[in-house]
């Protein structure tokens, strides 16, 4: 496979990318396409636990409320995935047996990523050992703004070896890449490098997922798609929080990339709070009444 | 020669999580003066101008209620003072819908003494109505109040400022915060209001005041999940009350009922009204030997 040079610039029109993402956030999508797309979201979740207080027990309990998001509702879909760190995974694993949703887990020396390459394979190998269908590794963000672009594409590589089977989702942590063209030329390694999925942040670092970063990728996705006939997914992580956001999302999913990605296999929200919102929007749509968190379980 | 100077008019908006927003519906409706004629757009306030006023709201509550008793009376003091300060402002606005000076001057001289007398009572009324309550078993017994959490509120159609101020004070004296629809036929003095509480260290989302029709909103006022009492002092028609009173079930909101003939009388200010807004919490803790 013949690669691109990466020391060349594809330039962005930041101005062109806004105005894109605010022209599709006026799309009105109402009444059944709503409640189609609330429960599309749904299903593409990857709900997620990411802190240093994570013990079992919330990640049973998290884990619990992915199989059966609202039993007010029995017949919604499960979301996608649950996202932990690598010492949960045998946890997650055990308590989603048997319900079709996959463990994912955060590895790489999450999030800094600062580590030696070898620890962070060994991070990566355990994950998988463990049970993880799907891996969330973070990139070198000083190596790839110090120009190694050769070095963070190795890493990537060798991280999708040491991945195995499981799927290897590519965290750019677009928060501390500055530009719109460090975001599309760390995509365009990223693909190359053999990602399935390349994701926006870590939801450590602020700004974490943007729409016009979320464009960014896409394009770069839709590109790599015209060059190679690969589908990549795409996830963005952190920061959406609203049911509104991420219909916002599918719709700039949509016409970027068009109905083939619209899928749990293709794209992925990372979020925490968002489920909830989801289902509040979900039941007010069916009741006609405004929703409290006070009726909705906290995880 | 001096040119003719065009008047700056002031746009009354509706008050939002400490914003002066329009409607989100772009909608406005006209008021009067108590003669007729015309005196200001108002922002005709829809359901989900309600939905953000009640989920900002509900964002202030934790915050407001975790404020000290004293704090909160140091910020209704702070109210008073700034309505006092304001007073020409009131007489000018109160003018055209039918008070007479002295009558507008009473009106404002009582809505800062109830400020005042509000402020009084925020670090009061739990000394009165909390209790150490005597058990047969080796527990120390004690109910307190806390604040029931959010609540929306029609204000008096007829009071559009003492009577105001009388329903938001021991609402927001308690640790609640609210959502108020202003009187329809006279919104001004509401908003003018909210610029004083804008002023005066409320933080903001803690009162939130909606311009608009009772007949629109009273449905999305009731049904709210995350409303968890609604108040109202004028004698509504016999079916919205019972609109109100059936929706209020679906989360078992607290439908406090206050009706109020004439806004000077003392018994219109009571401990009781922030009581209204409150819920007992009762621990039982095991003492020992």
């Amino acid at each position: 496979m013949k690669y691109p040079d990466f020391n060349q610039t594809i330039p962005i029109d930041e101005v062109g990318v806004e105005e894109r993402v605010s022209r599709l956030n006026k799309r009105s999508i109402k009444k059944d396409s709503k409640i189609q797309a609330l429960k599309m979201a749904l299903s593409m979740i990857d709900h997620t636990t990411l802190e240093g207080s994570d013990s079992p027990g919330k990640v049973i309990q998290l884990c619990k409320k992915a199989r059966q998001p609202h039993p007010a509702i029995p017949d919604l879909p499960t979301v996608a995935a649950v996202c932990v760190y690598p010492r949960m995974v045998s946890v997650a694993k055990k308590e989603l047996k048997g319900s079709g949703i996959h463990v994912a887990s955060v590895a790489t020396a999450f999030p800094s990523g600062q580590a030696p390459l070898s620890q962070r394979l060994e991070d990566t190998k355990f994950a998988v050992e463990e049970g993880a269908d799907e891996i969330d590794m973070v990139i070198s963000r000083g190596a790839f703004l110090n120009g190694e672009f050769q070095l963070v594409f190795d890493e990537i590589a060798a991280v999708k070896e040491a991945c195995g089977d499981a799927h290897l989702k590519v965290i750019l942590e677009t928060g501390e890449l500055h530009t719109f063209e460090n975001v599309r030329k760390a995509s365009d390694i990223a693909m190359h490098a053999g990602a399935d999925f390349i994701k926006t942040s870590t939801g450590k670092v602020s700004p974490a997922a943007t729409q016009p970063v979320t464009l960014v990728m896409l394009e770069a996705i839709r590109d790599f798609y015209y060059d190679t006939g690969k589908m990549i997914g795409m996830k963005p992580a952190g920061g959406i929080r609203t049911a509104k956001q991420a219909i916002q999302y599918l719709v700039i999913v949509k016409e970027t990339l068009g109905a083939a990605w619209l899928n749990k296999d293709y794209f992925r929200f990372g979020a925490s709070s968002l489920t909830n919102d989801l289902l509040m929007q979900i039941v007010k749509q069916q009741t006609g009444h405004y929703q409290s968190l006070d009726y909705f379980s906290n995880d | 020669m001096a040119e003719e100077r065009i008047d700056v008019k002031k746009t009354y908006k509706m008050y939002i999580g400490g914003d002066f927003p329009r409607s989100e519906s772009g909608r406005t409706y006209k008021v009067f003066t108590s003669d007729d004629e015309f005196l200001a757009n108002a922002c005709q306030g829809s359901r989900k101008d309600f939905r953000d006023a009640v989920k900002i709201a509900r964002g202030a509550f934790s915050g407001w209620s975790s404020r000290s008793a004293y704090n909160r009376g140091q910020i209704l003091y702070r109210i008073a003072e700034m309505l006092e300060d304001r007073r020409d402002q009131f007489m000018r606005e109160l003018g055209p819908i039918g008070f007479k000076t002295a009558e507008a001057e009473a009106d404002i001289n009582a809505a800062i003494d109830r400020c005042i007398y509000y402020a009084g009572w925020t670090d009061k009324y739990q000394q009165v109505f909390g209790s150490v309550n005597p058990v047969a078993s080796s527990h120390f017994n004690f109910s307190m109040l806390e604040p029931t959490g959010v609540v929306a509120a029609f204000a008096p159609e007829k009071s559009p400022l003492l009577g105001l101020v009388s329903l938001i004070a021991p609402i927001i004296a308690g640790g609640n915060v609210c959502v108020i629809l202003a009187s329809e036929k006279y919104p001004l003095p509401a908003i003018t209001f909210a610029e004083v509480l804008n002023d005066s260290d409320v933080p903001a989302g803690v009162v939130n005041i909606l311009t608009g029709f009772r007949e629109e909103l009273a449905e999305h006022f009731s049904t709210h999940m995350d409303v968890n009492a609604m108040c109202y002092t004028d004698d509504l028609p016999k079916e919205m009350k019972k609109m109100i009173d059936e929706n209020a079930s679906l989360n078992v909101k607290r439908i406090v009922k206050r009706p109020v003939k004439d806004w000077y009388d003392e018994a219109v200010q009571s401990p009781y009204f922030v009581t209204d807004f409150q819920e007992t919490k009762t621990t039982w803790h095991p003492v020992g030997f």
